[in-house]
């Protein structure tokens, strides 16, 4: 087994003390994120991503992922405790986790959550480490076309699997698409979109379009909802903690059905947040205690949070492999490796044998880090919460505005993340998904790239995109995926009438 | 009883309406200005607006549909988007945001930080002054040690810093 071997070796690259402590500051980092309101897993690590350009790519990377597995834990907290997602993923994780916190269970829903968070996890990197070296092989024969597919169904995923909301899913995703376009192409050298103002020539970056729209519109949002939070107590110790994995073995078929949704959920970008509530209404059809669902069980904080762990971490799987991320936070990461020289995508398995087999290998640890740190320290992280939110507001935003400023060192980035804020918050409240705009932002010049390549290819015969069955079964199924909103409307009306 | 603060300012429909027109005008700025770049096929290839250019048609297609279907939509009228008191509160953080924006230009982001930090606790948050100093303080100075001496990343500093010899 060649990937046992790598993955050793990777054991060997991540189990340094110098990246063993990184870990551990960015899974706190990281729990520390996902509890406050308006830090999240993507900004976090967008505003965090500048300070890591002097650091080894592989320890910065590390310590990244780790924010984010960190910021995946963190979530669960706020959900069972005060009844408040801290991240979207852990929306469905409220429904049964705070019915368990008012009952005094709060220990042992919070035990599960992080258990389960860590077996979907374990799940997704296990995919990981076996399916990645596969993909990547495969996907060295690609040539433009294939690319220009893959991005192609990346999209059509998108607009497949919104809730009702196609249009606005189009709508946000082109958004993102024309302001990837902004400045100067590196094509023909001339200049798109900039109007003569010389702060667009290089564009807009998609760290300061995280950072407003994902934290400053939710902190916006957030204000609405008036400034008190108000928490069940927090008690957590090693007997509630060996009760509650006595109990978790009985839900295995969950956790196993759980995984299944999340990975595949993961590696489609359909993103962590449907995943959590498409794995909770799953868990409920089949438990045969269903119908007690939203009174507080165990089984269900263990379906959303292995899904949503599961499907947060194997979005890193397409975005190592081909360089399309799954998620917001994966495409930070992305914009993480192209700033620090490394191209995503199927050579990295090939010329960055160290670099990858270290960060799959970091992800086994630094998910071990995240429980134990989670486990030990839940009532340092419900204190964080009951602090004032007229204290935290302002103190995420100098955070953010910090982030912006140090990505290039610009005022007017600062100015930007404040109009991104205001467009996030606006777009919040009207359902405009954020995700798809983030990922065209990140994706669109190479999205753009592999369209020319493939044009030029052809001669501009849009006939190329279903050259042989590869790229043809690729468009054929992103068209499927485009259009499913109105088939399944369709097929709706038939047999409704 | 109504109380003024629930009265909505806006119903989710305009905001709808208000909305979707915005992102037509911007995705007909996009075709506008790859037309003018060139939006065909040139002698060498595409030319550097063919893929914006249909990039701004599907913006102006998307946002056209759902200007419509805002039109029509009844429930959405009833709706509302935001209520008064709503409104004044992301107004009273995005406002001095932006007064906060504009300070860290002209008095370097500590100073700036600090007297933001400052304005919301007492204000909103209705904290004692010594409590306020403390945290307001010492967020900036924990933050200077982090970028300034840790990190070595220069944020922007202002009279304050150059001053005290900081700078």
């Amino acid at each position: 087994m060649a990937e046992i071997t790598s993955l050793m070796h990777g054991f060997g690259v991540a189990l340094t003390p110098f990246n063993l402590m990184l870990m551990f500051v960015g899974v706190i980092l990281g729990v520390v994120i996902g509890v406050l309101h308006g830090l999240g897993g993507a900004n976090g690590v967008a505003i965090l991503l500048p300070l890591t350009f002097t650091m080894p790519p592989t320890s910065a990377i590390i310590m990244l992922s780790c924010i984010y597995w960190g910021a995946l834990f963190g979530g669960a907290i706020t959900s069972i405790l005060f009844n408040i997602p801290g991240e979207p993923w852990s929306v469905a994780t409220t429904f049964d986790g705070y019915p368990l916190a008012q009952k005094g269970r709060a220990g042992s829903a919070l035990a599960a959550a992080f258990t389960s968070s860590f077996v979907g996890a374990l799940v997704a990197v296990i995919l990981i480490t076996f399916l990645s070296p596969v993909v990547a092989s495969f996907a060295l024969q690609f040539g433009p076309p294939e690319f220009f597919s893959v991005y192609l169904l990346t999209f059509c995923a998108f607009v497949g699997m919104s809730k009702g909301q196609a249009l606005k899913t189009i709508a946000s995703m082109m958004i993102g698409f024309a302001l990837a376009a902004v400045g100067l192409d590196t094509v023909t050298g001339q200049l798109r979109l900039t109007f003569g103002f010389t702060e667009l020539l290089k564009g807009f970056d998609f760290l300061i379009a995280v950072i407003g729209l994902f934290g400053i519109g939710e902190i916006l949002l957030t204000l609405e909802e008036g400034l008190a939070f108000k928490g069940a107590k927090a008690k957590i110790n090693l007997k509630v903690v060996l009760e509650t994995w006595r109990e978790l073995p009985r839900y295995w078929m969950t956790s196993l059905r759980s995984s299944a949704v999340g990975c595949f959920m993961g590696i489609v970008p359909g993103g962590a947040t449907p995943a959590s509530f498409m794995s909770y209404g799953v868990a409920k059809r089949f438990s045969k205690d269903g119908e007690k669902f939203g009174t507080g069980q165990i089984e269900g904080v263990v379906a959303p949070e292995t899904a949503a762990h599961a499907a947060g971490t194997s979005a890193l799987l397409p975005m190592l492999t081909l360089g399309v991320p799954g998620s917001p936070t994966a495409a930070v990461l992305l914009g993480g490796l192209l700033i620090w020289g490394l191209q995503p995508g199927p050579l990295l398995f090939q010329e960055q044998k160290e670099f990858v087999w270290g960060l799959i290998a970091s992800m086994y640890l630094g998910n071990i880090a995240g429980l134990i740190v989670v486990l030990t320290c839940v009532p340092l992280f419900a204190a964080i919460l009951r602090i004032p939110f007229a204290i935290i507001a302002p103190v995420i935003i100098v955070i953010c505005a910090i982030g912006a400023y140090t990505v290039h060192t610009s005022m007017f980035d600062v100015y930007l993340m404040l109009v991104f804020g205001v467009a996030g918050y606006i777009m919040r409240k009207l359902d405009y998904p954020l995700a798809p705009l983030v990922l065209a932002l990140v994706l669109g010049d190479r999205a753009e790239d592999s369209f020319r390549q493939s044009m030029l290819m052809s001669q501009g015969d849009m006939s190329v995109l279903f050259s042989n069955a590869l790229v043809g079964g690729l468009t054929g199924l992103a068209l499927l995926m485009l259009f499913w909103p109105l088939i399944s409307a369709g097929m709706r009306k038939i047999r409704g009438g | 009883m109504h109380d003024n603060k629930d009265r909505p300012a806006a119903s989710t429909r305009t905001a709808e309406l208000v909305v979707a027109a915005l992102i037509f005008a911007f995705g007909a700025t996009v075709i506008w200005d790859s037309v003018r770049l060139g939006a065909r096929w040139g002698s060498d290839g595409p030319q550097a607006g063919y893929f914006p250019f249909y990039i701004g048609l599907l913006i102006c297609l998307s946002a056209g549909i759902i200007f419509f279907r805002g039109l029509t939509d009844r429930t959405k009228a009833a709706k509302p988007f935001v209520s008064r008191g709503q409104l004044l509160l992301v107004m009273k953080m995005l406002v001095p945001s932006i007064v906060y924006a504009i300070l860290i230009k002209l008095l370097g982001i500590y100073v700036a930080s600090t007297l933001f930090i400052a304005f919301f606790m007492r204000w909103l948050g209705k904290s004692p002054w010594a409590k306020t100093a403390a945290v307001a303080l010492g967020v900036s100075v924990v933050f200077f040690l982090l970028f300034e001496v840790w990190f070595k990343v220069p944020l922007p500093k202002g009279p304050l810093e150059a001053w005290l010899g900081l700078d």
